[in-house]
């Protein structure tokens, strides 16, 4: 039986450690080369999460939080597949969501900006992926907010994410975007990721799961490490 | 073949979604930084450390992740919340896993870092283990200090520096 190894980080899509123009990675990254390890137990075994781990209200953060009515903003439906490099979906992982409320305000204690918190809005929440790798869940569009890094700097739209994947190895926490958004060609945060790597962290509008009278749907997949082990391997 | 997703910064703000109860948001928490607890396990042992920058200061927004794959135990915990702002677990010592000195896989999350970095806790007390363990053998020596948890009275001790002459050694798992 041959080992499962899991694919390193592909370097040509993710961001590097430094990136200047984001400044707080300037005395935070990393300045030595990684060392590079095998693959042992300790990297493959876990965590795995499943169905206790998840609340009934958990994928549905319009709803999760509420205290005296529905929360302010607009309604989505963000759903989408997580699969491994080879395409295989990815059944029954874990993904955490968090992100800021419709007016961009973190309920965060340590996040200043002035706009309104929405006492019915908390902006958390968790779901599993199904037997076929599928995830969806509902949220209210996080608004743009400043921060300072830069004289004028602005987020994008984005919602923050951890998945899990089979393994330590696969442990991945990322940002979804959302298309067309004027923000995204000033944020160095995005902007770190590599050109090739950029695209593929702005999610689609997708009519298809738009509800009427409800919610606009958006699609955004997880690609998570593959393996080295390809089913078409001939003898 | 699809391409990996790119990773992006975990943020400041982290603490609500990842870490809810342990910063007092009404939100459960799935994780937290008792993998054990210290009233059943008689051998349970305490792990505190802080995050270093690069001038030596004391990150206060780091998130630390750790696996112990010999007990199938996973913690998280992140520095914002203790007075003096390092990170604390409650765990079990693993034993040797596959011909390793017994460790703990670390995983460090923070703001200002695009991506996260992969290190491990050896342990001080441990030292004719570690003295043949395969992945500190790949480390210079003069560098493996910075993957060895110190026993202490009230426990082990391991800081992690992100930068300068001690800085922590990081893994490409």
């Amino acid at each position: 039986m041959s080992e499962l190894i899991y694919n390193h980080f592909d370097r040509e899509v993710h961001p590097p450690y430094l990136s200047p123009e984001y400044k707080s990675t300037v005395l935070r990254a990393p300045s030595k080369p990684l060392v590079v390890i095998k693959q042992s137990l300790s990297e493959l075994t876990g965590p795995v999460f499943g169905e206790t781990h998840v609340g009934p209200l958990d994928h549905d953060l319009t709803r999760n939080s509420v205290r005296n009515g529905e929360p302010l903003g607009e309604r989505i439906i963000v759903h989408g597949k997580v699969m491994d490099e080879n395409g295989r979906p990815i059944p029954h992982t874990l993904i955490e969501i968090w992100q800021a409320n419709s007016a961009g305000r973190y309920v965060h204690k340590v996040d200043q900006h002035d706009a309104p918190i929405d006492p019915n809005f908390l902006g958390t929440g968790r779901v599993l992926t199904d037997a076929d790798g599928h995830y969806r869940f509902y949220t209210i569009k996080p608004g743009a907010y400043p921060w300072g890094n830069h004289y004028n700097a602005w987020r994008p739209n984005h919602i923050h994410f951890s998945l899990f994947g089979p393994n330590i190895t696969t442990r991945l926490v990322t940002q979804m975007y959302f298309p067309g958004d004027p923000l995204l060609e000033y944020d160095p945060v995005f902007l770190g990721v590599p050109p090739k790597g950029r695209q593929l962290l702005i999610s689609q509008f997708d009519l298809s799961v738009t509800e009427p009278h409800f919610a606009l749907g958006y699609r955004f997949d997880f690609v998570l490490r593959g393996t080295n082990s390809t089913p078409f391997e001939t003898a | 073949m699809p391409l990996q997703t790119p990773s992006q910064t975990v943020g400041p703000y982290f603490a609500y979604g990842l870490t809810p109860e342990q910063y007092g948001y009404y939100f459960k928490s799935l994780i937290g930084n008792q993998l054990v607890n210290p009233l059943d396990e008689p051998n349970a042992i305490t792990i505190t450390g802080n995050v270093f920058d690069g001038v030596g200061v004391i990150i206060p927004d780091a998130l630390i992740e750790l696996w112990d794959a010999q007990n199938k135990h996973f913690g998280r915990f992140g520095t914002g919340t203790d007075s003096q702002n390092r990170f604390v677990f409650h765990t079990l010592k693993p034993g040797s896993v596959d011909g390793q000195a017994p460790h703990l896989s670390v995983i460090v999350f923070m703001r200002g870092q695009p991506i996260h970095s992969y290190t491990r806790l050896y342990f001080s007390d441990e030292a004719a283990a570690n003295e043949s363990d395969p992945v500190l053998n790949l480390v210079p020596a003069e560098r493996r200090q910075t993957l060895i948890a110190k026993k202490t009275s009230a426990g082990y001790l391991f800081d992690i520096y992100m930068q300068g002459e001690q800085e922590t050694v990081f893994f490409e798992v």
